[in-house]
């Protein structure tokens, strides 16, 4: 029994402190004000960081086959630019919402390609893919494009009542986050597809020789990432209703470091969805912990999901030095 | 066929395709803009008579980045990467512009107290602040990658995230305006007709190019790029090696960033440097350097900074708006990327060794 609570703490330890870190920082943002104990503080968490979910989910499964994507912010913003832009043009949601969704897989699947065929490091292919993208926004647009379409209206303005939490409420397009994470879940967890991933953070020349097919995955892996940001930037784009390329900079940073606050190792293999949430979840609390405080200004976030990253990494070390030995 | 050839030889040289490649923006330049290439003296009320020119300004305006890619350029060698630059640069411009300003440590800075142009700081002071806080910078990436074995890429990440928040807080969050006209010497002024800070590349190239070039150092760096372990074991101390390059990448950004400070004359903790990091790792690409670590050439990737800059210049000339930039350079690299790609690679060996083979069986 001993042994097995050992063994579950050495697998998901880094998932357990991301969410024991996520807890205490909550506690204490809400000892500290308490109007961050109602109920709405935490389903906003989901609101406002639905879009760093939805990258982040993505950035996982990059993350686990040992590779990086530092294009999701720039398909962020070209998402919603041209979303908006073909919006304006009277193009109907139903149509277009389909299309940014190939957009994205297109674009994921492209880097993919090119990154696993012309053997370009991911960190550069990925790259260059957060320029086009975000340079594309500017080209559809310089300024920011309003959305006035209905459907995205009623997206964005329509509260869904959580039941038995008295005054709790969602948008419709805060659901799109979760969803993607039990998708992701099943994918990492039950698939043959998940299991890939894993085998090939962990050694893609043993997971080749095994003869898993290592190109398919790590290029599906990358359009999955391109989808989770094309939804990332609907919802944006949602949430704002408007588009503009200089929507959601250095987004890609934010989501890595909440990857690996959520205890996924950088070298690929180790990690999982499950832990991404709490990351996600612990830069919010401290974003809505500054915007309670008031005084306290916005740069704090960025030093805090640093000293956090920091800690993570380290905590990491710690925990995967001693399974290795065990 | 025992000696090389001029040509081939250069050809083989990692300062030919950087070269080359500079080579066909400036001719495309020539034939869309004939008066590219013209330089002209002007006589200017603050500094004196001085060349100017679109060479000049290439020169002057990507030296920040020049540098950067020099700093960068032994972190790669190494076999690591430093994505802190950009947040470097903001720190050292930030630290420049919170010592000149005359209310030091006044929590309420604004730019009508400080629209004075005097300072309590003597400037070497500031410049050597400026200096150390990059180097700090650099220290505490290579403390994490050399003693905290922590990956390149996430070691830096961390500063590189933090960093932006730590250069505005030295700036309380304002973008200070530096309103002391000494210290814009550094970006706007001039010695014998030329920029300063083409001056500061070439020392720093210089100085870089004894250290690694006339002692052992730079092997050092090569044999922990190519294989770590084995530098270890052969006796080299590969944690100090590679403290040392993340030191100096640091302290090239913190050069960097007191030259762009001085250029706009003022520091903004968001936005100065933003996106260094990047044009500064292709450049490094572009000179030659793999991203695996090994062979490098500072001079190279000096070369590879002045085409990126060279190409950003063409691309606002043709009348690209500055934001749709970013676009235009994802093509370029997408073109690096295919050049240096193992499949064009190959593709260029064969056709030159085809050609040396005829060669050979002819003599």
């Amino acid at each position: 029994m001993i042994q097995r609570a050992k063994l579950i703490i050495l697998r998901y330890g880094a998932q357990l402190i991301a969410f024991a870190v996520f807890l205490l920082i909550y506690f204490v943002g809400g000892q500290l004000y308490p109007a961050m104990q109602k109920p709405q503080v935490f389903f906003n968490l989901f609101i406002n960081d639905g879009s760093l979910l939805l990258v982040s989910i993505g950035m996982t499964l990059v993350i686990l086959t040992g590779g990086i994507d530092l294009s999701v912010g720039g398909v962020i913003a070209l998402v919603s630019t041209a979303s908006a832009a073909l919006l304006r043009g009277g193009m109907s949601p139903y149509i277009v919402i389909p299309l940014m969704i190939l957009l994205g897989v297109a674009l994921g699947g492209v880097l993919g390609w090119i990154i696993q065929y012309l053997k370009v490091q991911p960190f550069i292919a990925t790259l260059a893919g957060l320029f086009f993208a975000r340079g594309l926004a500017y080209i559809i647009s310089l300024t920011s494009v309003t959305i006035k379409d209905k459907f995205y209206m009623k997206l964005a303005l329509t509260p869904i009542y959580i039941p038995f939490i008295p005054k709790a409420y969602i948008y419709p397009a805060t659901l799109i986050g979760p969803i993607m994470l039990l998708v992701a879940v099943y994918l990492i967890f039950f698939t043959r597809f998940g299991r890939t991933v894993y085998a090939i953070g962990s050694n893609e020349q043993s997971a080749l020789l095994m003869g898993l097919p290592v190109s398919r995955t790590k290029i599906l892996v990358y359009a999955f990432s391109g989808l989770c940001s094309a939804l990332g930037g609907i919802v944006f784009s949602i949430s704002l209703l408007a588009g503009y390329g200089q929507f959601a900079t250095g987004m890609e940073l934010d989501s890595i470091a909440a990857v690996v606050i959520g205890g996924t190792a950088l070298t690929g293999g180790i990690g999982n969805v499950i832990g991404t949430l709490f990351g996600v979840l612990i830069h919010g609390s401290i974003v809505s912990i500054l915007q309670f405080n008031g005084t306290l200004s916005s740069w704090w976030t960025r030093i805090g999901v640093g000293v956090l990253t920091l800690v993570a990494i380290g905590i990491q070390s710690v925990l995967y030095i001693r399974r290795k030995r065990s | 066929m025992n000696k090389k050839s001029l040509f081939k030889r250069f050809r083989e040289s990692q300062l030919f395709w950087p070269l080359v490649a500079w080579i066909i923006i400036l001719l495309f330049n020539a034939i869309i803009n004939p008066k590219f290439f013209r330089i002209g003296i002007l006589s200017d009320p603050v500094y004196g008579k001085h060349l100017y020119g679109n060479i000049i300004d290439i020169f002057n305006n990507g030296a920040p980045l020049m540098l950067v890619a020099i700093g960068m350029t032994l972190v790669i060698a190494t076999g690591g990467i430093d994505l802190s630059v950009g947040a470097v640069i903001a720190i050292s411009a930030a630290m420049g512009a919170v010592l000149i300003n005359p209310v030091l440590g006044n929590t309420l800075i604004s730019n009508a107290i400080s629209a004075a142009n005097t300072t309590n700081t003597p400037l070497p002071v500031i410049v050597l602040a400026d200096l150390a806080a990059g180097t700090l910078c650099g220290l505490w990436n290579g403390f994490l990658v050399s003693r905290g074995k922590i990956q390149p890429m996430v070691a830096t990440l961390i500063l590189m995230v933090a960093g932006r928040g730590i250069a505005q807080l030295i700036t309380n969050g304002q973008i200070m305006t530096i309103y002391y006209t000494p210290y814009y010497w550094f970006g706007n002024g001039f010695i014998l007709g030329l920029p300063v800070s083409i001056y500061i590349v070439a020392v720093v190239l210089l100085l870089g190019w004894v250290l690694v070039r006339k002692t052992a150092l730079g092997l050092f760096i090569e044999s922990v790029g190519i294989n770590a372990k084995s530098a270890y074991y052969s006796g080299i101390s590969e944690k100090n090696v590679k403290l040392l390059a993340y030191m100096f990448c640091g302290f090239c950004g913190a050069i960097a960033g007191l030259l762009l400070s001085s250029y706009v004359h003022s520091a903004d903790g968001n936005n100065n440097g933003l996106y260094y990091e990047l044009d500064a790792i292709l450049s490094v690409v572009l000179g030659g350097t793999l991203m695996t670590g090994g062979r490098f050439s500072l001079l190279a990737s000096a070369i590879g900074a002045v085409v990126i800059w060279t190409f950003t210049v063409t691309v606002y000339s043709l009348g690209v708006p500055a934001n749709a930039l970013l676009a235009a350079k994802a093509v370029l690299v997408l073109v690096v990327i295919l050049l240096y790609s193992d499949y064009t690679r190959r593709l260029m060996n064969r056709l030159f060794e085809r050609r040396g083979s005829k060669h050979d069986t002819a003599s």
